[in-house]
C-alpha cells in the first residue's frame, strides 16, 4: 500500500493504492468518483475511459502508482456547473438509451473533440471504436459529436 | 366513445393464461407473490396528501397464480400514486429501467391523464417495499399494460381532484378544467391548484372501476417526443447504477466459479486464505466466497482458497445442432395448451398438389445479453432484514429468491432496482443478488458484489441456440400452398406464419438438457423463426422467380403487415435498387407483440476477403399509438444495431463445459465501425392501443441480411451468425 497523490479534476487528492491498484478503481473505490464505469476490466469496452493530459486512456488498464498528469472524469466536466458542448450535445441527441457507457464515451468524445475540433465521420470512426454502447446508440453519439463540434466542442 | 376506449383498455391488457405463456418463455421460475401496502406508511414516507390508485380484477389476480384469497385480492393494487401539498406527483410502479425510457414514458402518460406538467412527476420503480408487485419488466408489456394502467390511475385523480374543487367552490364539477397541476373554472374566474386542494389531507381512493383514458387521439404529452426526464444525471456521471453504490463499511465481494459447467467440488481448503487481514471468507455448500475492504485483495484471497473440482464430460459447439435435434424432451412437447404448435388443413396434401417445393434447415447459436453494467448488488443486513439493491427485470422475484435462500420470511427482504445499466432480457435472475447477500451475511457487514465480464459471459444464462426445419409448397402463381416448421430448443415465439397458407403444421420441440444454461433474450426466439421464416419466403420468392416483396404481398392478408412492408420498401427505394456482386439487397418483417415491421438492408461485398458490411438499413414499424416518437426511434435503431452482431457475428463457442471466448476481444460486438445507417420509417396508428416496442425492432436485421448477401452473391446462408466465416466466393 502506498499515498499517492493525483491530480483530479484540477484539485490534489492523496489517496491510498495497492502497487498495481488500476486507476479505476481507485477514482470509484477509494475517492467515490463512480461516474467512471467498470465495463470489462482489460480495456476491451471503453466504459471506464477517463482524461489523462487531455488524452482519453482506459483507467482500468492504468495502475494508479505509475499516473503522472492530469486527469478529467465525467464529474470533472461540468465542475463549475455548466455542462460542456459534449454533454448538452448528448442530451440533446438523445445519445443514450441505459447510459453506462455514456460516461465513457463522453471522456472519448471530448478527448477526440481537443485533438480534432472538427472530427468527420472516419475520426469519430477511428477514435471512438473501442468505446461499445450495449444498447446501440453509436447513430447518436456519433450526431452529438458533430453537434458539439458545431458549437465549438472544445470549451 | 368512452365506452369504446374503455373496451380498448380491456383489451390491451394481456389475459393472465398469456402473461404467464410469455413468462414461461422468458424464465422458469415460479411466481408466487402478491403485495401488501400499509397506506400509512406511504404518507410517512410522502407527506398527507391524496392517494388514488387503481386494483387489479379480482379474476385476474387469483388466475395468476399468486398465492391470495379473496380478502388479499381486494386490496391488491396494481398501481398508485400520490399528489402531495407543494403539488409533486409521486407514482409508484414494480417496472424497472434499464434504457427502455419507460421512466420517460410513463412519466408523459400520467402527465397526460393528470394534467401536471412532467418536470412534478417522480416515478418510484422497482422497489419491492415501495412499489406495487409486480411480475417483472420484460414481454415488452410496459407500456400495453404498465402504460394504460397509470393512465387509467391519473385519469381518476384527475376526476377526483375536479370533484374536490367543486365542492370546495359548491358549483357543478361539470364546469371545471383541470390544468397544469390546477383546476381552473373560467366561469368563475377562479383557479385551485392540485396541492391546495390536497392540503393537511390524507385520502386514499381505490377505484375497481374501468379505466377511462384519453383516446390517443386527444394527447398532447404523450405521443410527442419527450426527453430522458433524468438525463443528466446521465451525462454527468452522476446517476447510480447499483454497481456505484456505496454503504458505509461496505466490502467487495468476489465468487469462486469452477472451470467448467456441472462442476462437483471434490475438496475445498479455505485456511490459507482464512489467515488474510481484514477478510470473510465464507464456505457454504458449493457456494465459496469472499469479501474483503478492496475488490483486488478479495480477489488474492479467493485465489488462496485450495478447490479441487470435477465435471463431467459435455459436448462442444460443433456438436450442439446435432444434440438439439436428437434429444427431445417429450414430457414437455406433450404439455396441453400447444405452446405455439397450430396445424391446418393437410400439409401432405398441399405439398403434393405444389408447383415447387422447397425444404430446408435453419440455426441460430447460442448468444450473449453482454449488457454494459455486469450483473451486479449491494446487500446489507440489518436487524434480520436484509436490503438488496441490484440490477435485475424482476425485483419481486428476486425477493422471493433471497426469502427462500435464507429461510426468511419475505417482508424481511427488500429488494430496490436502481437504473440499471441493460438487460435485453438477462437480468430476469437473482443469483448475484443472493452471492452478495451471503457474503454480507457472511462478514457482517455490506457487500458489493460485481460480476467480472468473464462470469457475465459464462455464468448468466444464453439465448437458447436453436435448429428449424422448414418445408413449404407454392402453386404456380406463387401463392403458399403448404407451410411445416419446427423449431427445436429456441423457442415458440413468433414461431407461426403471419402468410396466407390453407395447409401448416407448426410445432415447437424443446429439448431436453439442453447443453448451456438458457433463458429470456430480447425477443425471444422470435428472432429465429424470423430469420428461419424470411429467409425462407425469399428462397421461395427466387424459386418462383417473382421479386421477394411482391412474393410476400401476394401472400399477404393483414393490412398492417402489408403496410409496414410498403413504408420500407418505399423508404429504402426497394423497386429502384439492382444487385450486384459488390453489393446486395434483401427484405424481411413480420409481426410480435402487436409490433408490426419490416426490414430493408443493404449490404457491400468485400470479395476479396469473403467479408460483408451492411451498409444501410431501412425498417418501417407500427407498434399501435407511439407514445413518445424519438424515444422509439432510439429503440429501434439501438435493436437493428444490437441485432446485427447476432445476425453477422455473434456466437458463443464452448466445450468441455467452458466458454472459450468470453471476452469482448474474442466475442465481437457491434461497434461504431459496424454502424450501417439507419433510418427508421414509424407507422403512427392512432386508432390502435400502444404496444411495447423494446423487442420487436430486434427481430428483422437478420434475413433481411441473409437475403442481401443472397442477392449480391448466390450464396444462401442459413445459422447466425450469417458471418460464422468468411464467404466462400467463386473468383
Amino acid at each position: 500500500m502506498a499515498t499517492i497523490t493525483l491530480l483530479i479534476n484540477g484539485s490534489e487528492r492523496k489517496v491510498e493504492a495497492t502497487e498495481d491498484e488500476p486507476l479505476l478503481s481507485v477514482l470509484r473505490n477509494r475517492l467515490g468518483l463512480t461516474g467512471t464505469k467498470f465495463g470489462c476490466g482489460v480495456g476491451q469496452c471503453g466504459a471506464c475511459t477517463v482524461m489523462l493530459d487531455g488524452k482519453a486512456v482506459r483507467s482500468c488498464r492504468l495502475p494508479a502508482t505509475k499516473v503522472k498528469g492530469k486527469i478529467v472524469t465525467i464529474e470533472g466536466l461540468s465542475a463549475n456547473g455548466s455542462l460542456q458542448p459534449i454533454q448538452q450535445a448528448f442530451l440533446e441527441e438523445e445519445a443514450f438509451q441505459c447510459g453506462y457507457c455514456t460516461s465513457g464515451m463522453i471522456m472519448s468524445a471530448q478527448a477526440l473533440l481537443s485533438a480534432v475540433p472538427k472530427p468527420s465521420d472516419d475520426d469519430i470512426l477511428e477514435y471512438m471504436n473501442g468505446n461499445i454502447c450495449r444498447c446501440g446508440t453509436y447513430q447518436r453519439i456519433m450526431a452529438a459529436v458533430h453537434r458539439a463540434a458545431e458549437k465549438g466542442g472544445k470549451a | 366513445m368512452k365506452t369504446e376506449q374503455t373496451k380498448n383498455a380491456a383489451i390491451i391488457e394481456p389475459s393472465a393464461e398469456a402473461q404467464l405463456l410469455e413468462l414461461e418463455q422468458h424464465t422458469v421460475e415460479p411466481l408466487r407473490h402478491f403485495f401488501e401496502v400499509s397506506r400509512r406508511d406511504l404518507f410517512k414516507l410522502l407527506g398527507s396528501g391524496l392517494i388514488v390508485g387503481i386494483c387489479v380484477k379480482k379474476g385476474l389476480t387469483q388466475e395468476s397464480g399468486r398465492a391470495t384469497n379473496s380478502e388479499d385480492a381486494a386490496t391488491d393494487l396494481a398501481s398508485w400514486l400520490h399528489i402531495g401539498e407543494d403539488g409533486k406527483v409521486t407514482v409508484f410502479t414494480g417496472k424497472a429501467e434499464m434504457g427502455q425510457n419507460i421512466r420517460t414514458s410513463l412519466t408523459q402518460q400520467v402527465s397526460e391523464e393528470l394534467r401536471v406538467p412532467m418536470a412534478s412527476i417522480t416515478l418510484v420503480m422497482g422497489d419491492t417495499d415501495l412499489t406495487p408487485f409486480d411480475m417483472g419488466t420484460f414481454g415488452s408489456r410496459t407500456t400495453p399494460q404498465m402504460g394504460t394502467r397509470l393512465r387509467s390511475v391519473a385519469a381518476n385523480a384527475r376526476g377526483l381532484l375536479v370533484e374536490m374543487a367543486a365542492k370546495h367552490w359548491s358549483v357543478d364539477p361539470a364546469t371545471l378544467l383541470a390544468k397544469d397541476g390546477m383546476v381552473v373554472s373560467s366561469k368563475a374566474g377562479k383557479r385551485i391548484s392540485y396541492g391546495e386542494l390536497t392540503q393537511g389531507k390524507k385520502l386514499v381512493e381505490i377505484s375497481e372501476s374501468d379505466p377511462e383514458p384519453e383516446s390517443p387521439t386527444q394527447w398532447h404529452i404523450a405521443g410527442s417526443s419527450a426527453s430522458k426526464v433524468d438525463g443528466k444525471a446521465f451525462v454527468t456521471g452522476v446517476h447510480q447504477y447499483t454497481s456505484d453504490i456505496i454503504r458505509p463499511g461496505m466490502l467487495h465481494g468476489k465468487v469462486f466459479r469452477p472451470p467448467a459447467f456441472n462442476s462437483k467440488l471434490i475438496s475445498v481448503d479455505t485456511k490459507k486464505a482464512e489467515q488474510v487481514p481484514n477478510v470473510a471468507v465464507v464456505h457454504d455448500g458449493d457456494f465459496i466466497g469472499v469479501a474483503a475492504p478492496e475488490p483486488e485483495l478479495a480477489q488474492k484471497t479467493l485465489a488462496l482458497v485450495d478447490v479441487q473440482t470435477q465435471a463431467p464430460p459435455q459436448i462442444d459447439d460443433a456438436a450442439l445442432f446435432d444434440y438439439l435435434r436428437k434429444n427431445p424432451d417429450t414430457e414437455e412437447h406433450g404439455r396441453p395448451g400447444g405452446r405455439g404448435n397450430n396445424t391446418a388443413g393437410s400439409v401432405e396434401t398441399g405439398m403434393a398438389s405444389a408447383a415447387k417445393t422447397l425444404s430446408q434447415t435453419y440455426t441460430a447459436s447460442y448468444i450473449q445479453h453482454a449488457p454494459l453494467e455486469p450483473r451486479a448488488a449491494v446487500a446489507e443486513w440489518q436487524d434480520g432484514k436484509l436490503t438488496v439493491w441490484t440490477g435485475t427485470q424482476r425485483p419481486f422475484a428476486v425477493k422471493e429468491d433471497l426469502a427462500s435462500a435464507f429461510h426468511i420470511s419475505q417482508d424481511h427482504v427488500r429488494v430496490i432496482v436502481p437504473d440499471t445499466g441493460a438487460a435485453y432480457g438477462g437480468k430476469h435472475t437473482g443469483e448475484c443478488a443472493v452471492e452478495a447477500a451471503r457474503l454480507a451475511k457472511g462478514a457482517g457487514k455490506p457487500v458489493k458484489l460485481v460480476w467480472t465480464r468473464e462470469e457475465e459471459f459464462t455464468w448468466a444464462y444464453f439465448r437458447p441456440a436453436g435448429v428449424i426445419d422448414v418445408k413449404s409448397g407454392i402453386a404456380a402463381d406463387g401463392k403458399l400452398v403448404a407451410w411445416e416448421f419446427h423449431n427445436y430448443n429456441s423457442g415458440p415465439s413468433a414461431i407461426d406464419t403471419p402468410y396466407n397458407v390453407p395447409n401448416k403444421k407448426i410445432e415447437f420441440h424443446p429439448v431436453k438438457n439442453p447443453p448451456l444454461r438458457q433463458g429470456s433474450y430480447r425477443g425471444l426466439a422470435a428472432t429465429a423463426n424470423h430469420f428461419a421464416r424470411e429467409s425462407h419466403m425469399d428462397e421461395l420468392a427466387h424459386l418462383a422467380g417473382i421479386d421477394p416483396l411482391q412474393f410476400r404481398l401476394k401472400n399477404i392478408t393483414d393490412p398492417r403487415l402489408r403496410a409496414v412492408f410498403e413504408a420500407a420498401a418505399q423508404r429504402f427505394g426497394w423497386s429502384k435498387q439492382k444487385a450486384t456482386p459488390e453489393l446486395g439487397f434483401g427484405i424481411g418483417g413480420g409481426f410480435e407483440k402487436n409490433g408490426y415491421f419490416a426490414t430493408c438492408a443493404e449490404v457491400a461485398i468485400d470479395r476479396a476477403h469473403g467479408q460483408v458490411r451492411i451498409v444501410r438499413v431501412a425498417q418501417a414499424f407500427d407498434c399501435g399509438a407511439v407514445v413518445n416518437p424519438n424515444g422509439l426511434r432510439n429503440q429501434i435503431e439501438g435493436a437493428i444495431t444490437q441485432g446485427i452482431g447476432g445476425a453477422l457475428v455473434e456466437a458463443i463457442h464452448f466445450a468441455d463445459g467452458k466458454v472459450l471466448n468470453g471476452r469482448f476481444r474474442d466475442y465481437h460486438v457491434p461497434r461504431f465501425r459496424d454502424l450501417p445507417k439507419i433510418e427508421v420509417e414509424l407507422v403512427d396508428r392512432k386508432d390502435i392501443p400502444p404496444a411495447g416496442a423494446g423487442e420487436t425492432p430486434i427481430m428483422g436485421i437478420a434475413p433481411a441480411t441473409a437475403n442481401a448477401i443472397f442477392s449480391a452473391t448466390a450464396i444462401r446462408l442459413r445459422g447466425l451468425p450469417l458471418m460464422a466465416k468468411p464467404l466462400e466466393l467463386k473468383a
